[in-house]
């Protein structure tokens, strides 16, 4: 087959096909983090994830602090869901220092945390709009979203970085008022969520975009390790509300979203009819929460966590959010380690996006609820 | 105190900020008070010096037990199981007896998927520790259950990754997930996994120059 060519001129090789191209760092619709993608044609051959440009050692920092210093920097690798960030690391040192947390701060806590991954879910949906060219969707979760964020500034203080939970229940008690005005707004929520459902998933143009695309079964789900709504799109019963209650959710009434679909349409759902149950949870919360008592239990100065170690987690806005804690008799821990969501459904990225057309990239991109900071640490 | 008087431009009658200070210039260490002495002072103002965590034992759950006795009845001296506790188990094994026991606790006890990949850096011992934190969708009993692996490898005062002693079996052909962990492991401990397809950097940057940033003698800067 060695044909003789006229000179200057040569075949196409297989590797003058493959174009490689550079998704992000800098946030054209990647988040702060780099995809090398490698495409035939139209079509994606390869994807390799480069996350790590928002790396800031947040569990070498960790390393240097006592339990309660470590508070606030904990929180922000991801800003929007902080008090879900918090949450098992609180229970995680609780269990380390044999604390005890009062009736009402459980409940607190549940409605904070709930509250966070509303505001959480209508950030992500908000992008997920943009990028998918619907500036609708940009607009009325980020306006819906400021409701929520002035009730938690209510509630701690500030906007957005709260640090309200704290080792032992939550910083302060709630202002006068708060379950009137929590339940106007939560009603006010809800009526919205689903007028979002006729202008966004009912939408035509989403439906084309999303259904079908980047498909992920059930098995490849569970065998790659994913978590959270991606793990639930793919018809995966699993919350760990559900299935390792923290604090009172055993006490609530709320479902788990399942779909069985598994393409970006379903992963893009469920976080949305999740917060219809994160509603339902809220309200059933304030009915059950104890009207008067303690919130904070007070700690020694200084703590030190004896000559153990602990493993706990909570469902984050992204999924299972988990701290390691190995502790040496020091007040400071010895390694923190934060095994994110966000981290554990990179893995998706490569299986998914091969063979997908580039064009569907930023539609089963941000279907995956990946936040970069997060899964960076 | 007196910012007030200051402002409108008037001496104020107690500018002396030093007048807070304690008279005494006693440098004499024999002034110490003594154990006895300080006991008492922490009665008199409530200070409580009783250990943080007080020991009381909390009785072993039982299906966790039943667990942890399948691993040991399987491998006998191989494991050792650290603690049974609710829903957490913890087993530490030899690194040549990890890719046993692991798939030991997929095909058998049906953990299924791997949350978090931690290693843990013990320079006094020489040796670093990686815990993999296994858990379990497909089983309705189990979801609620973690199982902590570890096992221990050499670690090297200088130590160059990919090249020295701390190596260990990647678990990767057994529990798939742990893929991107083992990788994050590699740069931040330098322990490299055997088997692993794709022994990269993950979060560091490519010209990263220092010793892996995790182990414990990577001090930052200014603490």
């Amino acid at each position: 087959m060695t044909t003789q060519l006229p000179p200057g001129i040569e075949l196409e090789k297989v590797d003058d096909r493959i174009m490689t191209l550079n998704v992000g760092p800098q946030h054209p619709g990647s988040g702060h983090m780099r995809l090398i993608i490698k495409i035939d044609g139209d079509y994606i051959v390869s994807c390799d994830p480069d996350p790590g440009y928002v790396h800031r050692g947040e569990e070498k920092m960790a390393e240097y602090r006592n339990y309660i210093q470590n508070i606030p920097h904990l929180e922000r690798p991801v800003i929007h869901d902080s008090s879900n960030i918090l949450y098992p690391y609180c229970l995680a040192v609780e269990e380390l220092l044999d604390i005890e947390v009062p009736e009402r701060a459980k409940y607190v806590r549940v409605i904070a945390s709930e509250l966070n991954r509303c505001i959480y879910t209508l950030y992500w949906l908000a992008i997920y709009g943009i990028f998918l060219g619907h500036s609708t969707m940009f607009m009325w979760p980020a306006g819906d979203r400021e409701l929520f964020i002035d009730l938690l500034e209510a509630m701690s203080g500030a906007r957005v970085t709260h640090a309200y939970l704290v080792p032992g229940g939550v910083r302060n008690d709630l202002p006068a008022n708060f379950e009137e005005r929590c339940l106007r707004q939560v009603n006010y929520l809800e009526k919205r969520l689903k007028e979002y459902e006729d202008i966004f998933y009912q939408n035509p143009l989403l439906k084309a975009r999303t259904e079908d695309t980047g498909i992920l079964s059930g098995t490849d789900a569970i065998r790659l390790g994913t978590t959270g709504s991606v793990l639930r799109a793919s018809g995966v019963d699993f919350d760990i509300r559900k299935k390792e209650p923290y604090d009172v959710y055993e006490n609530l009434d709320f479902e788990t979203v399942v779909m069985k679909e598994g393409d970006s349409y379903a992963r893009s759902r469920v976080p949305y009819l999740e917060m219809f149950e994160s509603c339902r949870i809220i309200k059933d919360a304030l009915r059950k929460m104890p009207k008067s008592g303690s919130v904070r239990t007070k700690l020694k100065p200084n703590p030190k966590g004896g000559n153990d170690e602990v493993y706990r987690r909570v469902e984050s806005g992204r999924g299972s959010l988990g701290y390691y804690i190995v502790s040496n008799n020091r007040p400071e821990p010895y390694r923190v380690k934060i095994s994110v969501g966000s981290f554990r459904n990179l893995i998706c990225m490569p299986y998914l996006l091969k063979g997908e057309k580039l064009g569907n990239m930023p539609a089963v991109y941000w279907s995956l609820n990946y936040w970069p900071v997060e899964a960076d640490r | 105190m007196t910012k007030k008087k200051e402002k409108d431009g008037e001496p104020s009658e107690t500018t002396d900020v030093l007048s807070d200070k304690p008279e005494s210039q006693d440098t004499d260490l024999s002034n110490t008070l003594t154990k006895d002495e300080l006991r008492k002072f922490y009665e008199e103002k409530g200070i409580d010096l009783s250990p943080d965590v007080p020991i009381h034992p909390k009785p072993i759950p039982e299906f966790e037990k039943s667990l942890s006795d399948k691993i040991t009845s399987k491998f006998g001296s191989k494991v050792n199981v650290d603690y049974v506790r609710p829903n957490r188990i913890r087993v530490s094994t030899k690194r040549e007896d990890i890719l046993d026991v692991a798939y030991f606790i997929r095909d058998e006890l049906r953990y299924d998927h791997a949350e978090s990949v931690a290693g843990v850096d013990y320079p006094d011992s020489k040796e670093i520790e990686i815990v993999y934190h296994l858990g379990c969708y497909t089983d309705e009993q189990n979801g609620s259950q973690i199982l902590a692996l570890a096992t221990r490898v050499p670690r090297e005062d200088i130590p160059s990754p990919g090249k020295d002693k701390s190596r260990t079996p990647s678990l990767r052909d057994v529990f798939y997930s742990v893929e991107f962990h083992e990788r994050e492991c590699f740069e931040m401990f330098g322990v490299y996994f055997e088997g692993h397809p794709d022994n990269r950097r993950l979060l560091l940057p490519e010209d990263w120059a220092d010793i892996p940033p995790f182990r414990k003698d990577f001090k930052i800067k200014g603490r």
